[in-house]
């Protein structure tokens, strides 16, 4: 097991809200984790949780079977790369500078990046086909490619788990598909990988499993195709009378909303 | 593919060429030269290689100068040469690590109140017509003082984010800042009102020989600390909660950024009074230059800053008959220039 989260607890402020009651996961190698939930419902939270941003007030994660208690952050960010939504930086690095940093887990305080961590960047932009780009500065590239970018840049720590933070949010139709591809082959190539979404068929799509979060922080995890249910997606979604259909042409079920 | 590596890493380094960084290099020394023989008491170049020279060990050349002349080079130019060098140095470097930390280009190394504090410190040594060294040591203390303050003030569950530094230091500013001026207030005004707006004015001359080691060695130590963190300073700069996924100990980090800016600084106010705009036109200017990445810029800062307080400092005693206070000077020029910057980056942080 890569992740395995028992019973986790988590509210921000003593006597606030209980954001996660008791919540469980596991997560192998190569699985997909695709996170449901309303908003505010804490998906984020869970994965701050998970790539120990966030202390749980209660109960144990472990990385790779040991406790992250006993981690330091840098062994945490040699297992877990956390891919944030997308954001703009102070400061214009270059792409490559930008990717550069995910090899910070593997650099002393008091180093600088040797010439194995440029490399494994070199490698890494050609393996996401944004080599290209390696010159540019990050704040002047497109939303999708900066997405890649933040992707290289997970993949240069050497993870094993992958967490991705609303990774469509932000980005058109076409660079949705893409960036759910190189999940999908990311997990194929034996990453583990966490996604929160608010798109379901992104879920059915991604396959692999699926957990759904709800406002009164209950986590229920289960197969993609099993779990996902118009029951399941009108409870979540508030009685929207939301309709899972089958639809031959694509060969799986898909989520459609009501007229207005 | 080993090849290709080592293409596209030449690219990337490439950026700025190796002429500029020979001339930014070489140019503090060259200054640092001038400033040696520069001034009223005008001596010849020449003169002043060969007392330079002279001082190395086992050398011995024969004096073609007068007496004046190696006491003015050696006692007088040669520390405060040393200290505008080390102090510009040192302030645009603070200026970058803490622009990189708050993710902000407009903030100064003084953002945490330390020269609010070590204002208030002088102010009162002053006023209680304590002996220079004394002055200088309170200043010294209450810069940290004012500092520590912030940093507890900003501790939150055991972390300290970055919008409560800022505020907090604000806050702590502010305090100290009115404690000047209460203190000004109480100050006898024929003589030591006067005493402190000059001093806060800030001027390089009070570094004499003895004064140097003292103050120019934490300061150099401090500043290679700072140096060897500059490519975490890049981490660190994408945001904290970005940095600490990226396995950076964020806190420890911030620490080091905090303590040795804080040394910098403190030291810089306490022998010199209030130098401003240096920390913040500098780093901008060598962002210009060789881009933002921390791993050239630090460098990049060091030698821009120690010629550019060379310059001001040789301005300040040569333009009039009597010294103009360079805290004056680095406003009057640095707000210009910034605005000039400001306007040409047109408000992206190059």
């Amino acid at each position: 097991m890569i992740i395995e989260a028992e019973k986790l607890n988590f509210s921000y402020t003593k006597n606030g809200r209980q954001i996660l009651r008791d919540v469980s996961l596991t997560l192998q190698e190569g699985e997909i984790m695709s996170i449901l939930g309303p908003n505010g419902a804490g998906k984020s939270t869970l994965l701050n949780l998970l790539a120990v941003l966030n202390q749980p007030n209660s109960g144990t994660i472990k990385l790779c079977g040991k406790d992250t208690k006993k981690m330091k952050p840098r062994e945490v960010a040699s297992i877990i790369s956390y891919v944030p939504q997308n954001h703009t930086p102070a400061f214009s690095y270059t792409v490559f500078d930008f990717v550069l940093m995910g090899r910070a887990p593997k650099i002393g305080m008091f180093e600088k990046p040797s010439s194995t961590d440029f490399e494994i960047v070199q490698q890494v932009l050609e393996d996401i086909g944004i080599a290209d780009l390696a010159d540019k500065a990050y704040t002047e590239i497109s939303g999708g490619e900066r997405q890649q970018a933040t992707i290289a840049r997970a993949l240069a720590q050497e993870p094993k788990a992958i967490l991705f933070d609303e990774p469509t949010a932000h980005l058109d139709y076409g660079n949705q598909l893409k960036t759910l591809r190189v999940i999908r082959s990311l997990s194929e190539k034996g990453y583990a990988v966490i996604i929160t979404t608010h798109n379901p068929d992104h879920a059915i799509m991604l396959g692999g499993t699926t957990g759904v979060l709800d406002r009164n922080g209950h986590f229920e995890t289960g197969l993609s195709n099993e779990i996902i249910t118009e029951e399941m997606l009108n409870n979540v979604y508030g009685r929207t009378n939301l309709k899972l259909t089958y639809m031959e042409d694509v060969d799986r079920y898909i989520c459609v909303p009501p007229n207005l | 593919m080993s090849d290709n590596v080592e293409l596209d890493l030449k690219n990337v380094e490439k950026k700025t060429s190796p002429i500029t960084w020979v001339i930014m290099i070489v140019l503090p020394f060259v200054l640092f030269f001038v400033s040696l023989f520069l001034g009223r008491y005008m001596i010849n170049p020449s003169d002043v290689a060969k007392i330079l020279i002279d001082q190395i060990p086992g050398v011995n050349i024969t004096p073609t100068w007068e007496t004046t002349a190696e006491t003015v080079v050696l006692r007088v130019r040669f520390p405060r040469a040393v200290m505008a060098a080390l102090v510009g140095a040192g302030l645009s470097m603070s200026g970058a690590a803490f622009q990189g930390m708050f993710q902000n280009p407009l903030v100064s190394p003084y953002v945490l109140g330390v020269s609010a504090g070590a204002s208030c410190g002088a102010a009162f040594g002053l006023l209680m017509s304590w002996p220079t060294w004394m002055v200088q040591i309170v200043a010294f203390a209450f810069g940290i003082l004012a500092v520590a303050i912030t940093y507890s003030m900003a501790h939150l569950y055991k972390t300290t984010p970055i919008l409560m530094l800022v505020l907090s230091g604000m806050v702590v500013s502010a305090f100290f800042q009115a404690m000047v001026s209460l203190i000004k207030f109480a100050a006898d005004d024929e003589d030591k009102l006067p005493a402190i707006t000059f001093w806060l004015m800030g001027s390089i001359g009070k570094v004499g020989l003895d004064d140097l080691a003292p103050s120019a060695i934490p300061m150099i130590l401090a500043m290679v600390v700072l140096y060897a963190i500059r490519w975490r300073l890049n981490v660190l700069s994408m945001g904290e909660r970005e940095a600490e996924t990226l396995g950076v100990n964020t806190e420890r980090v911030k620490l080091v950024v905090i303590i040795t800016t804080t040394l910098i600084s403190s030291l810089t106010v306490s022998l010199c009074g209030i130098i401003g705009w240096v920390g913040q036109v500098i780093p901008h200017f060598c962002r210009m230059i060789v881009g933002p990445n921390h791993k050239a810029l630090i460098p990049a800062t060091i030698f821009v800053g120690a010629s550019y307080i060379i310059v001001i400092d040789n301005l300040c005693r040569l333009v009039s008959i009597t010294e103009i206070p360079i805290g004056i000077l680095t406003s009057v020029v640095g707000a210009p220039v910034f605005a000039y910057l400001l306007r040409k980056t047109k408000g992206g942080w190059a």
